[in-house]
């Protein structure tokens, strides 16, 4: 038996968030004496999955996994465990995460949990798994009670880390004769920036304090200077300010980053919904009554278009003492 | 066209929450409850706008107790044609699915719609589970619907982007922003929404797999620290030195 992970490629990398999730299986793998198997579909260097902690990882082929169907990853994994004798299936709470852990958990009868944030409580054969409910506003701990568990792990609760390790890697051929989806994919668009908004460490974020499109020059360049993601607030991404894919708040992406910086937003609850899991936010705001500085670690009251370019000035200043 | 809209009965998104004194239930006392808004802005709607210009019957489906019924007329009133209560606890995500898929398997739906996730248990799990249950496809996080000649079209988010799909029907779907808009019920749907029919449907047994031992509500914020607009390189000083943000 062993811990079995589900972990993805983007961009010829292995995503942080699937080493999230080895990592995270690897802690309950030493809790129940054994070990991580990693399953990825396609080709990449897997030298960081063996580094995060899985002693095997198997590379799953079949000529049907070209698109990441849920219909067929979800045999996939299920045969993966199977042969590996996985009572314990670990997903990244992400697009795949969202649609094939619950469907492999349906077809297993395995108990899950979706969007785990810390690690589970293990004690006989339950086990105990905090996750964010109500928007974030609160947490419930679960127990799962069934003898197979899923647990999908929220991105960026925990820090990747990477030791020495090496993974044995072997393929695992796939049986997908008995499963064939009617889904067929038309068009793929990829969203061209550098930074996945969802991995993104730090994000600055602007809404319609900023009054015009025209004026999120100053945003991208101290998002540039942070090394960090852009994102924008609801009614922005409405009027079409900024793309769709940036608007983070409890209807667009929600984001949990180290670092959340919010520029004219005044914090409206469905906002909050979406980045109250950042781990540290800043509000700039010129109204001192803005709902969000109730929920900020850092505030400044004034004009967006005199501070944005005097912290793009700081951050180069302070770049240039510490390198 | 066949549309079935899964429905939760969730609070109002500006409820504070609260639990009962030894933390292991949600305190609803005063709490307005209302439909789940990812299932009733995007999927509710979107089936009402499919119906309207190809004809068919909209039902919509609520797993829960019998003080969710206010919530069920309220789908009625902006327009669904008629409703189904199943009568259980929605305490565990595999029992609701196992509940649905046992109402629907012989209905012969075309189309089964739900929102992205709930906004309180914010799971994103019911519509997968339904699938694997009803051995149906699956579309997540759909942005837009059409469906001509028994096809379904449908833009979807993915990893850092969005895919287009086609899918014959018929299929599960979790719908997201961008679907389509909010309606208001008006006058007449609010007067027809009391005649229109709400069977109650008893419960199946069904597997629990997980429940809810205890809650706990997010640690706030402590003091938001100001610093002066006219000194903002402070902040970079104390996102470095203070919070080891960068």
């Amino acid at each position: 038996m062993s811990v079995l992970i589900y972990t993805e490629i983007a961009k010829g990398k292995i995503k942080k968030s699937s080493l999230e999730a080895v990592n995270y299986g690897s802690r309950i793998a030493a809790q129940l004496n054994t070990s991580v198997t990693a399953v990825i579909v396609g080709d990449a260097d897997t030298a960081e999955l063996g580094k995060a902690g899985a002693k095997k990882v198997l590379k799953l082929k079949n000529d049907k996994l070209t698109s990441l169907d849920g219909m067929y990853l979800t045999t996939a994994i299920e045969q993966a465990a199977n042969a590996e004798g996985a009572n314990v299936i670990v997903f990244s709470h992400d697009f795949t995460g969202k649609e094939v852990a619950p469907r492999l958990a349906a077809k297993l009868k395995a108990g899950i949990v979706a969007g785990a944030v810390d690690n589970p409580v293990i004690s006989g054969d339950s086990f105990a798994v905090k996750k964010n409910v109500f928007s974030g506003k609160a947490t419930a701990l679960y127990a799962i009670n069934s003898a197979k568990k899923i647990i999908s792990l929220l991105p960026n609760s925990f820090q990747v880390e990477l030791k020495d390790g090496s993974a044995e890697v072997a393929d695992f051929a796939v049986n997908l004769d008995a499963v064939n989806s009617p889904i067929k994919v038309k068009e793929v668009k990829k969203v061209t920036t550098e930074l996945n908004l969802p991995d993104a460490e730090l994000v600055v974020s602007a809404g319609r304090g900023l009054k015009g499109p025209e004026n999120w020059g100053m945003v991208e360049e101290l998002a540039k200077e942070l090394g960090a993601a852009t994102a924008c607030s609801r009614p922005v991404a409405d009027m079409h300010w900024r793309p769709h894919h940036e608007h983070v708040g409890q209807t667009g992406v929600a984001i949990r980053p180290n670092l959340y910086i919010a520029i004219g937003i005044s914090g409206a609850i469905q906002h909050l919904a979406g980045v109250n899991g950042s781990k540290t936010i800043v509000v700039i705001n010129s109204d001192k009554e803005a709902p969000f500085f109730k929920s900020a670690d850092y505030g400044i009251v004034g004009d967006a278009f005199e501070i944005v370019p005097k912290l793009v000035a700081a951050v180069k200043n302070f770049k240039a003492n510490h390198n | 066209m066949k549309i079935l809209v899964c429905i939760s009965n969730v609070p109002d998104t500006t409820t504070k929450i609260a639990f009962s004194a030894d933390n292991s239930t949600f305190n609803a006392a005063g709490v307005q409850f209302v439909i789940n808004p990812y299932d009733e802005w995007y999927a509710l709607v979107r089936a009402l706008e499919l119906k309207e210009a190809q004809g068919g019957n909209v039902t919509i489906l609520h797993v829960g107790a019998a003080d969710s019924e206010a919530t069920i007329r309220k789908g009625l009133a902006i327009g669904a044609d008629d409703a189904v209560r199943i009568d259980a606890e929605p305490n565990d995500a595999f029992a609701v699915a196992e509940q649905i898929a046992a109402y629907a398997k012989d209905k012969g739906f075309d189309l089964i719609m739900a929102g992205k996730e709930t906004i309180n248990y914010n799971g994103s799990m019911v519509g997968a589970m339904l699938a694997e249950l009803m051995n149906l496809p699956y579309v997540s996080l759909a942005t837009k619907l059409d469906v001509a000649g028994g096809v379904a079209t449908i833009e979807h988010d993915i990893d850092g982007g969005t895919e287009v799909v086609e899918c014959t029907l018929p299929l599960v779907l979790s719908a997201n922003k961008g679907m389509a808009e909010q309606r208001i019920p008006n006058m007449k749907g609010i007067m027809s929404a009391r005649t229109k029919p709400l069977q109650v449907v008893p419960a199946v047994a069904t597997d629990k797999l997980t429940n809810i031992t205890s809650y706990e509500l997010a640690k706030g914020r402590t003091e938001c620290k100001f610093i002066d607009a006219s000194t903002p390189e402070k902040l970079i000083e104390l996102l470095h030195n203070e919070a080891k943000a960068i």
